[in-house]
């Protein structure tokens, strides 16, 4: 490992060891569930953003790459007996291929076309799983779950940790794609993707990767849903809320970078389980239209966006010198 | 399955009727979209705004349809207001102007379907009018009026715009707008007012079809999201600018419904405007009558 990988491994096992700390010292149930569902919208906007914000096209159907996770987890549980981690295997794998599916969609769309295209994948999605009887159809279907590990003193906290990795994993996967010589050409398409084409860039291939990973991380963030409500179905799997906040988060923090949509997720996450306990769920979702708008209208690179101006007003007070100032 | 022809004649023509719906409530969006490549996708929540604005007025004993054409003028005046901040904000701003244009229609939506929802509740509200619950004898089948009426109500909206683009000035500009700004720069028009003025339009009409809406059936605040597909579907299968294509697709799309609900039940039908959508996208991107 480079000294340059050094500090963001170090601060990864510190999150890790905080996590599995933190689990000993603090006995709230509820605690455990709010911040489960942080960072697994954090992990999804993380994965949601190696396709929309590296590469530019708009996923809108995240909540079926979510539910394909969290029902291929399920019936790796209950028909196969598999653990939970060949569970979160398995939901990663199905959701990746899907996603590879999406990446051959950008072959012919891009744009809102592209955007209603995912769009279509999730509802079909979720009418098969409304018409599939092994999987219990609309009713859904309870879970058993399997037991927990002995270090664990309960089910959310087990699983909150095991959010924790698979957060982990997702920003370290985001992070690698976007320094790597994938993230260049990721870059390229955004920017201009028939210029990419003719510089030889490998467009296909490329888009093709970070759909991949985008579906497979979201699978894996859908994967422990069904044992930690230990009930499975289709409604709130489904829901559209999960695609939106998929896409608000990344705008909020900053497309750009890999550490956007978790500063983005971080903090819209925070707002809306602050929102959920002391308003209503309803006001929850007027915040994040709120958000949602006022971010893209005032802060079009958003958080990320605004520190780095901060930043750079700092760092240079005086007019900055272009090449004409030069002899 | 032994399904008896009279019951898919029956089926077929629900479907037509349903299908003259449709294009009702797909008609702003296809000009919106279609013509103006404006990723409208709080079209379906602006349907639901028509259908409560009927609502309300027929509290008062308005009749519905009166109701949508009085709200007529207050939509034109917001979807004005909405373009020309779109424009201001990511039209003109260029850099990355889809993602940021998209979430900002997907934010407005949210945030006026909750409105509606604080204001109204989420409870179903419905309209009342004579011809609402009555139906006429066809042979064996009964067609109620209220699907005459939102089927005649689409053929007067397209009728309309058919004879605004065709026949007046701003219309062939509308339609100029969507092959060549710089062309309709040349000639003297303002694209961005041309632009405006369709956009407002295309919002106007919302508040009659979201009128036929609530005749069709109780109108909800999350009512939007049932129709997001359908919409999008019928435009895209219609292929961009084209308003004979928007009935047609409306038509493929209310047949085929009302077919499989007669064969295999409601489980199936959210399907059908999606996998329509993914067949067009996949088969005949430009849609049957796309420019």
């Amino acid at each position: 490992m480079t000294m340059k990988h050094l500090p963001f491994a170090l601060g990864l096992a510190a999150f890790l060891a905080l996590c599995g700390g933190t689990v000993h010292v603090f006995d709230n149930e509820y605690l455990y569930y709010a911040l489960f569902t942080i960072l697994q919208l954090t992990a999804v906007s993380v994965a949601w953003n190696i396709m929309g914000g590296f590469c530019g096209y708009i996923n809108f159907g995240t909540a079926g790459f979510l539910a394909l996770g969290a029902y291929v987890a399920f019936i790796a549980g209950r028909y196969f007996g598999a653990p939970l981690s060949i569970q979160i295997a398995a939901a990663a794998g199905a959701s990746g291929l899907l996603g590879f599916l999406m990446g051959y969609m950008t072959l012919r769309l891009k744009g809102i076309f592209f955007a209603i295209g995912t769009l279509s994948i999730a509802v079909i999605l979720e009418t098969i799983v409304n018409n599939l009887e092994i999987v219990g159809a609309a009713r859904g279907m309870i879970v058993i779950r399997p037991p927990v590990p002995d270090v664990f003193s309960s089910y959310t906290k087990y699983l909150f940790f095991v959010m924790a990795v698979i957060v982990s994993i997702a920003i370290a996967l985001s992070r690698y794609i976007q320094i790597s010589w994938i993230g260049r050409g990721l870059r390229a398409i955004r920017d201009n993707e028939e210029a990419a084409e003719g510089l030889g860039v490998p467009t296909m291939t490329l888009k093709l990767i970070a759909a991949s990973a985008s579906g497979a991380l979201m699978g894996a963030a859908g994967a422990p849903v069904p044992i930690l409500m230990s009930f499975i179905e289709p409604t709130s799997l489904f829901s559209m809320n999960y695609s939106i906040l998929a896409m608000a988060m990344p705008l909020v923090g900053g497309t750009f970078h890999w550490i956007g949509p978790v500063i983005g997720g971080v903090v819209l996450g925070v707002l809306q389980q602050l929102v959920s306990v002391l308003i209503s769920s309803e006001i929850n979702v007027l915040l994040t239209g709120l958000v949602l708008i006022l971010s893209v209208v005032l802060a079009p690179k958003g958080i990320l966006g605004l520190l780095r101006q901060r930043r750079r007003r700092e760092v240079t007070p005086t007019p900055q010198h272009t090449a004409q100032d030069a002899p | 399955v032994n399904i008896s022809y009279e019951l898919l004649a029956h089926a077929v023509l629900a479907g037509i009727l349903l299908g003259g719906f449709y294009a009702a409530v797909s008609i702003g969006l296809a000009i919106s979209f279609g013509y103006l490549n404006v990723p409208q996708v709080a079209h379906p929540t602006f349907l639901v705004m028509g259908g409560f604005g009927a609502v309300i007025l027929n509290r008062y004993g308005f009749d519905p349809i009166l109701g949508g054409l009085l709200t007529m003028p207050v939509f034109f005046a917001f979807g004005w207001a909405v373009y020309t901040f779109y424009h201001h904000s990511f039209e003109r701003r260029g850099e990355d102007a889809d993602l940021r244009g998209i979430a900002f229609f997907f934010g407005l939506s949210l945030v006026l379907e909750i409105t509606l929802s604080l204001m109204f509740g989420v409870d179903q509200q419905i309209v009342s009018a004579p011809y609402i619950g009555r139906s006429i004898a066809l042979g064996d089948f009964r067609i109620p009026y209220r699907t005459l009426i939102a089927c005649g109500g689409a053929l007067l909206i397209s009728g309309l715009f058919v004879a605004l683009l065709r026949k007046t000035f701003t219309g062939r500009a509308i339609q100029a707008v969507a092959q060549d700004e710089t062309a309709l720069l040349i000639v003297g028009a303002d694209p961005v007012r041309i632009k405006q003025i369709a956009f407002a339009f295309a919002t106007a009409t919302t508040s009659l079809s979201g009128a036929l809406l609530a005749i069709i059936g109780p109108v909800t605040p999350g009512l939007g999201r049932l129709y997001l597909g359908k919409v999008f579907a019928i435009v895209v299968l219609a292929g961009l600018g084209s308003i004979r294509g928007v009935l047609l697709a409306s038509l493929v799309l209310g047949v085929t419904e009302s077919l499989l609900l007669a064969t295999a039940g409601t489980s199936w039908t959210p399907a059908v405007a999606f996998g329509i959508i993914l067949v067009t996208l996949a088969v005949k991107p430009n849609g049957l009558f796309g420019r």
